[in-house]
C-alpha cells in the first residue's frame, strides 16, 4: 500500500511560490492500476516522483509500505559515460539484486548485443529506451510508475513490453499518468484527473475518460 | 519484496538499515565514479594515486632545482609534507565543487541522496591523496632523501584531522557551489590565492613572533604544522592550535551538512 496524505508540493520561482500539488490524498493497494490524467504541466511527473519517493514533499506524507519503481522507461535515470552493463551493475548495487542474474536477463531482453558494452551516451533514444526499460524490468518491485506512454523501439519490441509488464507481472499494482486516456483505458482499473493541483477520483474509468475529454473541449484543466 | 518506509519533512526508519543502505549506495558511487573518471583503459582507476604522486613529484624537482631551501629542515621532505596538505584540501573540496550535476538523473532512485555524491568524492580524493603521500614517502626514504617520519601516531592524527578539515570544507562548498556558480569560480582563484598562506611552504617558527600568533589561527597551518611535528619530531618546533582546529572543523560539517539538507529540497530530477 503506498499513501499519500495532504500533499503539498511547491517549486519557488522567482516571481514566488509555484504550487503544483496541493492537498493530495491517494491510496493504491497491491495490485491496483490506477491511470491518472492530466494535461501537460498538470504536476503528473511530480507526482510520480513523489509515490517513488525520488522528492520529499512540502508539506504532508507519503507512506510506502510496497516498493514503487523508478519512472519506468525513463533514459536518464542512468549514467552517459558508462556502458549498458556498467549501468545495470550500478542499479543492482543500489538496489541490491543479483548482478549476474539481472544482466543475464538485461541482455537478452534488451538485444543490444555488443552495444552493451559502449557507453550509453553512443546510444540512439530506442536503444537508450530498450536499455530503462530492460533494466527497469529487471529488478523486483510491488507497484510500477508509469510515465507517460512508454514509447520503446519498434512495434515488435513495444508488444515484448506491453507483454511483459502488463501479462507476467499483472499482478503488481501500476499508476500511469498520461495526458491521453487511451493506454489508461486499456490497462487501468481506477481513473483519476489531475487538474490544478488536485486530484479527483471518478468512479469509473468511462466516468473519467468522459469528464476528461469534456474539460479538455471547454479547455478547462 | 516488501518495505515499508515513510518520506514526510522528516525521514523515519531504523536507523541500522538506513545506515546499511546508505552504506551500498555510497559504494555503487565510488565504483561508478572509478569507471567514469579513470575508465579501464591504460592503468585506470591508479590514476587516483598516479595523478596526486606526479603531481607532488614534480614539485619537488621544481623545488630541489631551485634549490634555495633557508632553513635547517630537509628539502624533500619539507615539500612532500607541505604539498601533500595543499593536495588533500585542495583536491577534496575541487571534485565536490561539481559532484551534483554529473550525478543528477540518479536521484530518480529513491535510496540515492545528494549527500552520497559527496561522500563518495571525498572518499576517493581523501584515499588518492593519502596513497600518494604514503608511497612518496617510502620511495623517498628508500632513495635516502628523507629519513622515517618520526611518530607516525601524530603523523596519522594531523591527517585525519586535515582530511576532516577537507570534508568539511568540500560538504559546504560543495552545496555552496550547487547553488551558484559564482561560488565555484571564486573558489578556484582563492584556493590558488590561498596556497601560500596554508601552511605548506613555510613553518610558523620562521615568521615575526606577532604573525605567528595570527598565522596558526589559519586551520591549514595548524593542520600542516602538526604533521611535520609528527614526520620531523624534535627536529622542528612546531606551533598549533588543535582545540581550535576540531572547532573549525565540526563547525564546517555542521554548516555543510545543513547547506546540502537545503539544496537537497530543491533538486528536481529532470
Amino acid at each position: 500500500m503506498i499513501r499519500l496524505e495532504k500533499v503539498d508540493k511547491g517549486y519557488k520561482t522567482r516571481s514566488g511560490t509555484h504550487t503544483v500539488l496541493d492537498q493530495v490524498s491517494l491510496q493504491i493497494n497491491r495490485g491496483d492500476k490506477l491511470g491518472v490524467l492530466g494535461r501537460n504541466g498538470a504536476g503528473k511527473s511530480t507526482l510520480i516522483r513523489l509515490i517513488s519517493g525520488a522528492e520529499l514533499p512540502t508539506r504532508g506524507r507519503v507512506t510506502r509500505e510496497m516498493s514503487a519503481s523508478w519512472p519506468l522507461a525513463l533514459g536518464d535515470a542512468f549514467q552517459g559515460s558508462l556502458t549498458g552493463v556498467d549501468n545495470t551493475r550500478f542499479i543492482c548495487r543500489v538496489y541490491d539484486a543479483d548482478f549476474k542474474k539481472s544482466l543475464a536477463y538485461v541482455e537478452e531482453f534488451a538485444e543490444l548485443g555488443k552495444f552493451m558494452h559502449e557507453p550509453v551516451k553512443s546510444y540512439s533514444s530506442g536503444m537508450r529506451s530498450r536499455l530503462a526499460f530492460a533494466i527497469s524490468m529487471a529488478i523486483e518491485f510491488d507497484c510500477f510508475l508509469i510515465d507517460e506512454t512508454i514509447s520503446v523501439g519498434d512495434a515488435r519490441f513495444h508488444d515484448k513490453c506491453n507483454s511483459e509488464l502488463f501479462d507476467k507481472r499483472g499482478d503488481r499494482a501500476m499508476i500511469i499518468v498520461s495526458h491521453e486516456p487511451n493506454r489508461i483505458r486499456e490497462h487501468c482499473n481506477r481513473a483519476c484527473i489531475l487538474s490544478q493541483g488536485k486530484i479527483v477520483e471518478y468512479p469509473s474509468i468511462d466516468a473519467a475518460y468522459t469528464q476528461y475529454q469534456d474539460l479538455q473541449a471547454r479547455n478547462a484543466l | 519484496m516488501s518495505s515499508a518506509t515513510a518520506t514526510s519533512a522528516r525521514p523515519q526508519g531504523s536507523f541500522g538499515r538506513s545506515l546499511s543502505i546508505q552504506g551500498r549506495i555510497i559504494g555503487a558511487l565510488l565504483m561508478r565514479e572509478l569507471i567514469t573518471r579513470y575508465s579501464r583503459h591504460n592503468i585506470g582507476f591508479l590514476w587516483m594515486f598516479v595523478e596526486p604522486m606526479l603531481f607532488t613529484a614534480g614539485i619537488l624537482i621544481l623545488w630541489t632545482l631551485r634549490g634555495t631551501h633557508e632553513s635547517h629542515l630537509p628539502l624533500v621532505p619539507f615539500v612532500l609534507t607541505g604539498y601533500s596538505t595543499i593536495l588533500l584540501w585542495r583536491n577534496t573540496i575541487n571534485r565536490c565543487g561539481n559532484a551534483l550535476d554529473p550525478n543528477r538523473t540518479l536521484l530518480h532512485h529513491r535510496n540515492v541522496r545528494v549527500v552520497d555524491f559527496f561522500i563518495a568524492r571525498i572518499i576517493l580524493e581523501v584515499t588518492g591523496t593519502t596513497v600518494s603521500f604514503i608511497f612518496l614517502t617510502f620511495l623517498m626514504v628508500l632513495l635516502g632523501f628523507t629519513k622515517m617520519p618520526y611518530d607516525f601516531f601524530e603523523l596519522f592524527m594531523a591527517w585525519i584531522l586535515m582530511a576532516w578539515f577537507a570534508a568539511g570544507a568540500a560538504l559546504l562548498l560543495g552545496a555552496a557551489g550547487a547553488m551558484s556558480e559564482t561560488v565555484d569560480r571564486i573558489w578556484h582563484v582563492a584556493s590558488y590565492l590561498f596556497m601560500p598562506f596554508s601552511g605548506a611552504f613555510f613553518a610558523v617558527e620562521w615568521l615575526p613572533y606577532h604573525v605567528q600568533k595570527i598565522a596558526i589561527w589559519i586551520p591549514t597551518v595548524s593542520g600542516a604544522e602538526l604533521f611535520r611535528e609528527g614526520f620531523f619530531g624534535p627536529l622542528v618546533h612546531s606551533h598549533y592550535n588543535v582545540p581550535y582546529l576540531i572547532v573549525v572543523n565540526m563547525a564546517l560539517s555542521f554548516a555543510g551538512l545543513y547547506a546540502i539538507k537545503h539544496i537537497t529540497g530543491r533538486v528536481e530530477g529532470e
